[in-house]
């Protein structure tokens, strides 16, 4: 499975260098080793989910508690999540951070992948969703960083687009 | 047996709690008994307050948490059933007030009105403690024996399909939800 291990490690890195100690996760393939970091970090709580809403739930409690958190989904997840992030994330001002695997961009093989590729940044920016991509691995750990301040300082949702430059390696 | 009476019944222990609650009639009855600080009222985001809940009690496993639920929200998210019971936090009471039906919309039945039964979907779903009470000393006694058991309760309490006359209450959302992050944070 060409996922990349090395740029997987590094967005790990930078969520564990973010403060984040709790990950919500649904399987998606471009996904698996960052899901398995979390698995087996003892300082983490992997929490995998029946659907990607109940993330943000789930972030929000832990939000109020003081954890940071994170959430891993792909841009379909994103798309199911969405009355969540509104009328939770939003509506309470949750510093939520995303991080959403960009599927059904250029080099989409899959064929039930190449829709959700085409809305995702403009739903993004329908919902006024500060994001930024991750295409390279000398993005990851400080767009990760930034993005996290400004959650923190927005106490608002914003999202990473893990990209296939960095996630796939054909 | 009517759900404002529910609320007062356990107020003693919730006051202990920190108390996640759906939007709607049970928050603005729980905040007619008396607000506190250590509850937490999720005004939209229907179905989530399981979760809100579920991330709480993760966070802070010394904490008795209690999520106040009902059918038509936890309908919304019978998926977050199984979630809580795979991680099966020991500090948390799921209640569940079941009317029935969409009481603050109209009144319209939800689908426990023609037999889902939801104390048996969550038994189902891996939750290790369940249980359906119908009268109001019954219910007492078993929110009390959930708290006690330590271990994950999703109780289901059939109540009268009838709530207070407005939904709308002086707590702004969003002082509440500092408010309450803020008395966590101390705890």
């Amino acid at each position: 499975m060409p996922v990349s291990v090395a740029s997987s490690t590094l967005i790990y890195r930078g969520l564990k260098e973010a403060g984040v100690r709790l990950v919500s996760a649904l399987p998606e393939t471009w996904l698996v080793h960052l899901i398995r970091m979390a698995e087996e970090d003892r300082e983490m709580t992997l929490v995998r989910l029946a659907k990607e809403e109940e993330g943000v739930g789930i972030s929000t409690g832990a939000h109020l508690a003081g954890v940071r958190s994170a959430m891993l989904m792909q841009n379909h997840g994103f798309l199911a999540a969405i009355n969540g992030i509104v009328s939770c994330g939003q509506l309470y001002r949750i510093p939520l951070l995303m991080l959403i695997s960009q599927r059904g961009s250029f080099g989409e093989k899959d064929p039930w992948q190449t829709e959700g590729g085409g809305v995702t940044e403009h739903v993004l920016d329908a919902l006024r969703i500060p994001f930024d991509r991750l295409e390279a691995p000398e993005h990851v750990g400080k767009r990760i960083a930034k993005a996290q301040t400004l959650a923190y300082s927005a106490s608002r949702p914003v999202a990473l687009l893990l990209c296939r430059d960095l996630m796939w390696e054909d | 047996m009517r759900r404002h009476d529910a609320i007062q019944a356990i107020y003693p222990e919730l006051e202990r709690s920190v108390v996640v609650t759906i939007m709607g009639a049970v928050a603005a009855e729980l905040q007619s008994v008396g607000h506190r600080p250590n509850f937490f009222y999720l005004q939209h985001a229907m179905g989530l307050a399981s979760s809100v809940g579920l991330g709480i009690a993760l966070s802070r496993p010394e904490l008795p948490v209690v999520v106040l639920d009902g059918d038509g929200s936890l309908l919304m998210n019978l998926g977050g059933l199984t979630t809580l019971a795979r991680y099966r936090p020991r500090n948390l009471v799921h209640v569940v007030f079941d009317n029935e039906s969409l009481l603050s919309v109209g009144g319209f039945p939800t689908a426990t009105s023609t037999g889902s039964d939801l104390a048996a979907i969550a038994q189902g779903a891996g939750v290790p403690r369940t249980a359906t009470v119908t009268g109001l000393e019954e219910f007492r006694e078993a929110f009390r024996a959930a708290q006690q058991a330590g271990d994950l309760t999703t109780l289901v309490a059939k109540v009268e399909a009838v709530g207070p006359a407005g939904y709308v209450t002086d707590l702004s959302l969003l002082e509440n939800r500092y408010q309450f992050a803020r008395y966590l944070k101390d705890l």
